[in-house]
Order: structure tokens, then C-alpha cells, then sequence
């Protein structure tokens, strides 16, 4: 009677959404295939020429036409462990001070809206320098000729990439940090309190232990930005196909071979070899969004059979 | 009310679209892409050949490579490159080229204490510190050409180009020519594979990497050395004399430059004999298609670079490029008449 009183309209627009909603959901898919073929298709000429070799060798030899990809990706690894290691204890941090003990109120999306092209520029006049000056220096002196830590400090290399990457990470992690900390029922950590915990231990095993699952997802954010960002890393990094043992040697990231080299590209293997890059960026992506996906079904369970 | 608001939205689109069709009749505009290195002359030699014809330049400096590829792919109506293609390459494609300005690539370095002009390189030493041989400051084999300069126990960080360049090109051009190992191991190229250093995006980038890091050295086109008062050095040339950058020394260079005799116009000029000669000196090449679709259009761009022939010189030197001579000037213009086709006519008469 109900239905009869609305009409068919509504199952009427019922089916239109439906539809509606799936060919948006569907059009992402068929983009983000459309874009591997295209990669795939580009990049045959590389692949054909160099085959899985590609992946390993660190040649980089425009004349000679000869390519390799392991360069560019030890500086995209490098430059975003870097970065990782220090902005995810870091957000943690934030964040929990955010939830735990700061006033409301406190700006902290403020790092997220700067455009990365100023990050790279601050990297370059601000930080570069402070780190060929002081920073590099110091940390020779503390830690002699530690290979990790040797060579010129230039102030430029993957070191300086790595922090300027964690600069502009921490805001996206801190702000899904945050926001999962502050879903935990206030019910549960009362009764922590209640027993007798202190605020250190309710962080521990409530807070924490019940945001598990965000964090993850926050810190894979954070992972997805820093392993494509260009224009931040192109400015420090120092753009040199080159793989070397210390942090304060230059570097190149996949992204910024790609945004330095594209346009000056005039050779079919050459091009080829760039587009290659861009294949290995897209599916690294897309295996770690996989893989979130996947950890973050799997802590969903677990957490479900607890419960 | 409604009604008469749509009304007066499809006047004015329809005034727009009679405002931009008059513009795109009334205004002819010439497309070209290429090298960076001669962009700041060709835009001021544009901008004053506009306010004279009418006739607009939309120039591309997305570099030299760029141009190239821009040329085969038939997206501008010229291409221009640092670097000259040989008669083989140019036969493949269907182009001409001529060169259409030159200029030098000068070594800069950023070592506390020394003054511009004050440190001497020869050839070797260049070459050896690009290959990493030589990597502190205070190395013998500087000292050895540099008595009396006191240079500090500093390594030397090398910056080169990150992206592809025209000055790459020539810079490689010359360490191939003067050192027997750069040429086995590295070669000449737009970008090649650096033994060492680290790689700044464009002139600008190189430049500010050298001023940011203590012991680099890097290399520039001229222009920027003087823009941003960065340390030269002297570079000893083909005769033995140490030279200084200048536009004197380019000319010099540019002076014993054999047009006549080169197949295709490929000339480099790097290394170049001469007593007052600046050895890393180059040519900017413009490429054009032998056989044009359409003839005004080819006649239009050809009346445009025949105009910086004749009037640009003055403008070019004020930006310190050298300008092409005269006698060059004319064997181009008679090479346009003789190759330059729309429709089995010659364009240019």
C-alpha cells in the first residue's frame, strides 16, 4: 500500500542510480586499464630490446642507447623509506598529542594545501644548504666514515629528498591518524582508565590497538604520495643515474627522470625506456594499494574474530 | 526576464565567435619549438618583428631534442636545435637547416676565495673533472696550471644538465673532441651517461647548483654566467692562450667557422683555431621541411628569420649572442631558393 501511495518513481529512480553508480565505479577500472595498455603498448620497444634486464641493470646511457630502470628505483626506495622512517612515528606522535592532549582547535592541516613545488623550493634555498652547512657535517663527525654517510656534503642527495618527502607526508598521515584515534569509542578507553590504566597505557592498548586498521590505511596514503612525487624530489634529489651506498650522494627518483627527461626524449628507444619507468611506477602503485587492500581485510578479520 | 537573458547569451557568443574568427584572419601567427639556448634572443627579435608586421612568433622553448621531435611530428612550423643534424639525418626526415645565432658555454664554479676569471682550465683538466679523475680542489694538476692561486683541500661536486640540452650537446661536444678517454667512455650527446656529479633542470638549475654547493663546477650558457655574476674560468684554447668568456672570443671562434664547405650545414664550432678563440662555442640551428604544405605560411616563416638577418644583429649582441655574418647570411637565403618547395614552386625568390 505503501508503494502504491509513491508511485513507481522511486523504483523508477531506484534502477537509475543504480546504473548511475556503476558506470561511474566501472569508468576508474577502465581507466586505469586503458592506462596500463597504453603504457604497455609505448614501452614495447624497451621491453623487447633490454627484457627483464631492465629492471636490474644500472645503465643509463642516452648515446649509446642503452637503459636501465634500477637506478631510478633505488632512488624512488631510498627517498621514501627515508621519508617513511621518519614521518610515520612522527604522525603517530602528532597525532595522538592532537587527540590525547592538545586543545581543540590547533591548525595541523596546514602542511597539507602547500603546493610541492614550494616544498622543493624550500628544500633547495632553505634546506639544502642547512644541510651541507650543519646538518651533514655533524653527522660525519658523529659517525666517521660510515659508508652510509660518506662523500661531500652537498646538502643535495636522496638524504635531503627523503626529509623533504617526509615533511610533506606527515600532514596526510597525521590527519587519518587523527581522525582514527578520535573514533575510538571514549566508552572503551574509560573503562581503561576505570581499571586503572594510565594515559600511556590506554594509548597503547585502546587507542592504538583500536585504530590499528586506519593507521595502516593513513600510512599507505602517505606511501602513495611520496613514492610518485616529482616536483619536490626533482629538486633535490639531485638527478643523477647513479646508485650509491651514501645518503648524501645524488640520486633519481622514477618521477623525476621522468619529469626531467621526457620532453628532451628524441631517440624511440629512449622514449620507450621512459615510458618503461612509467609502467614499473604504475604497477608498483597499484601492488601496494593491492596489498593495503588486502592487510587491512585481513586485520579486519582478525579483529572481527576477536570480537 | 528568463527569455531575454538567453537572448543576450547567444549575442555575445555570437560576437565572440565574430571577435575570434576576425582575430584568426587578421593575425598570421608562426609556430616553432625547440632549443632553450637562443630563446631570449628570438623572443625579443619577435616581439620587434611584430610590432613591424603583424606577424606573431609562438616559440616553444621546450629544448632541443624537443624540436626535433616536435619537427617530425609536423606540430610547429619550424624546429630548432643546438645541436645540427647531419645530411643523413636532415635527407631522412626531408629538412634543411641553418644556423641562426651563436654563443658560448662557459664553466662556472663556486670555490670559497676565488674571484671570477681568476682559476685556468685546460681541456684535459675540464675533461678529467668531469670524468671524476681530478675531485678536490687543492689536486696538483690544478695547481700545476694555477701558480699563485691559493685553492682549498675541497671536493669538486660536478653539476651537469639534467634534462637534455642543446648546451649539453655542445659542452660534451668539446670534452669528445679534446680528450681521448671522454670520447671512449661518455661521448657526445643532448644528455649522456655523467661519470659523476649531480644534474640541475635547465640553465637555471645548473646555476643554482653551482651557487648552493661549496666546490661545485658546472657549465652555463653565457648569458646566465652574466645574469648571475657566477665565476668564470679561463679555458685554454686549440692555440695555448688561456681566454675569458666574452663575446669578443665567441666571434673569434665564429670568424674561422667553413660554412661554404660543411655538407648540410653541420658545423661545429667548438674547439675552433684562432688565437683569441673561445674553444666551447656553438651554433643554434633552425629546421625547416624541404617540401612545405603551404606556401604563404613556409614564405612567412622564411620573411621572418631573413628580417633577424638583416635587423636582428644589434638586438643579439645586446643579449650577448653572437649574430651570424652577413656572407652566411646570404649563402642561407640562397640555399632556401635553391631547396625550399610548396607545390614543385620554389617559396623563397
Amino acid at each position: 500500500m505503501v508503494r502504491r501511495a509513491h508511485g513507481r518513481a522511486p523504483l523508477v529512480a531506484e534502477g537509475v542510480f543504480r546504473v548511475v553508480a556503476l558506470t561511474c565505479a566501472a569508468f576508474v577500472l577502465v581507466v586505469m586499464a586503458g592506462l596500463f595498455v597504453v603504457l604497455l603498448v609505448r614501452s614495447h620497444l624497451s621491453i623487447h630490446r633490454f627484457g627483464w634486464g631492465f629492471l636490474w641493470s644500472d645503465a643509463w646511457d642516452p648515446v649509446r642507447d642503452h637503459f636501465g630502470a634500477a637506478s631510478s628505483i633505488f632512488g624512488t626506495v631510498a627517498s621514501t623509506a627515508i621519508a617513511m622512517v621518519i614521518a610515520v612515528p612522527l604522525s603517530l606522535v602528532i597525532a595522538l598529542f592532537l587527540v590525547e592532549i592538545a586543545p581543540p582547535r590547533l591548525a595541523r592541516e596546514l602542511l597539507a594545501g602547500i603546493p610541492s613545488i614550494i616544498y622543493g623550493m624550500w628544500g633547495l634555498f632553505v634546506l639544502a644548504p642547512l644541510m651541507a652547512t650543519h646538518v651533514q657535517p655533524a653527522m660525519q663527525k658523529v659517525f666517521g666514515t660510515f659508508p652510509l654517510f660518506s662523500g661531500p656534503p652537498m646538502g643535495i642527495g636522496v638524504l635531503t629528498a627523503g626529509l623533504v618527502l617526509a615533511l610533506m607526508v606527515l600532514p596526510f598521515i597525521t590527519a587519518v591518524a587523527r581522525d582514527v584515534f578520535a573514533l575510538v569509542p571514549p566508552v572503551m578507553k574509560e573503562a581503561g582508565y576505570g581499571l586503572g590504566a594510565t594515559t600511556w597505557e590506554v594509548t597503547r592498548k585502546v587507542t592504538i590497538g583500536y585504530g590499528m586498521k586506519g593507521l595502516v590505511g593513513g600510512v599507505f596514503l602517505g606511501l602513495g604520495r611520496a613514492i610518485g612525487e616529482t616536483m619536490a624530489v626533482t629538486f633535490v634529489i639531485g638527478n643523477d643515474h647513479r646508485i650509491a651506498a651514501s645518503l648524501f650522494a645524488s640520486g633519481n627518483s622514477i618521477a623525476s627522470t621522468l619529469a626531467n627527461e621526457f620532453t628532451e626524449a628524441s631517440e624511440p628507444v629512449y622514449l620507450s625506456a621512459l615510458v618503461e619507468l612509467g609502467l614499473i611506477l604504475f604497477v608498483v602503485t597499484l601492488v601496494i594499494q593491492v596489498l593495503a587492500q588486502l592487510w587491512l581485510n585481513r586485520l579486519g578479520r582478525l579483529a572481527g574474530n576477536r570480537s | 526576464m528568463k527569455r531575454s537573458s538567453k537572448s543576450w547569451l547567444m549575442g555575445s557568443a555570437a560576437a565572440a565567435l565574430v571577435l575570434a574568427g576576425g582575430v584568426a584572419f587578421g593575425q598570421t601567427t608562426i609556430t616553432g619549438a625547440g632549443a632553450t639556448f637562443p630563446y631570449p634572443v628570438y623572443a625579443k627579435w619577435a616581439d620587434a618583428y611584430a610590432a613591424k608586421t603583424g606577424v606573431h612568433l609562438n616559440y616553444q622553448s621546450i629544448g632541443s631534442g624537443g624540436g626535433i621531435a616536435q619537427t617530425k611530428a609536423k606540430t610547429v612550423d619550424f624546429g630548432a636545435s643546438d645541436a645540427p643534424l647531419t645530411q643523413q639525418q636532415l635527407d631522412e626526415i626531408g629538412l634543411i637547416q641553418w644556423p641562426m645565432i651563436m654563443g658560448g658555454v662557459v664553466p662556472v664554479l663556486n670555490v670559497p676565495g676565488v674571484k671570477p676569471g681568476e682559476v685556468k682550465l685546460t681541456p684535459t683538466l675540464l675533461a678529467d673533472i668531469y670524468l671524476g679523475k681530478v675531485a678536490n680542489w687543492s689536486a696538483p694538476e690544478i695547481a700545476a696550471v694555477n701558480p699563485g692561486v691559493k685553492l682549498p683541500d675541497l671536493a669538486i661536486t660536478v653539476v651537469h644538465r639534467a634534462d637534455g640540452s642543446g648546451t649539453t650537446w655542445i659542452f660534451t661536444n668539446y670534452l669528445d673532441k679534446v680528450s681521448p678517454e671522454w670520447h671512449s667512455k661518455v661521448g657526445t650527446s643532448t644528455a649522456v651517461s655523467w661519470p659523476t656529479g649531480v644534474g640541475g633542470k635547465g640553465n637555471e638549475g645548473v646555476s643554482a647548483y653551482v651557487l648552493r654547493i661549496n666546490g661545485a663546477i658546472g657549465y652555463v650558457e653565457y648569458a646566465y654566467c652574466l645574469q648571475n655574476h657566477m665565476t668564470y674560468t679561463l679555458l685554454r684554447n686549440g692555440a695555448g692562450n688561456f681566454v675569458s668568456p666574452t663575446a669578443k672570443a665567441f666571434q673569434a671562434a665564429a670568424a674561422n667557422a667553413d660554412w661554404k664547405d660543411a655538407p648540410g650545414y653541420y658545423l661545429v664550432l667548438t674547439d675552433q683555431p684562432g688565437a683569441e678563440s673561445w674553444p666551447i662555442t656553438g651554433a643554434s640551428f633552425i629546421l625547416f621541411y624541404k617540401d612545405q604544405p603551404d606556401a604563404t605560411k613556409a614564405k612567412a616563416v622564411l620573411s621572418f628569420f631573413a628580417w633577424c638577418y638583416a635587423n636582428g644583429q644589434k638586438m643579439a649582441e645586446e643579449l650577448d649572442y653572437v649574430p651570424m655574418p652577413k656572407n652566411v647570411a646570404d649563402m642561407m637565403e640562397a640555399n632556401w631558393t635553391a631547396k625550399v618547395h610548396s607545390a614543385g614552386q620554389a617559396v623563397w625568390k
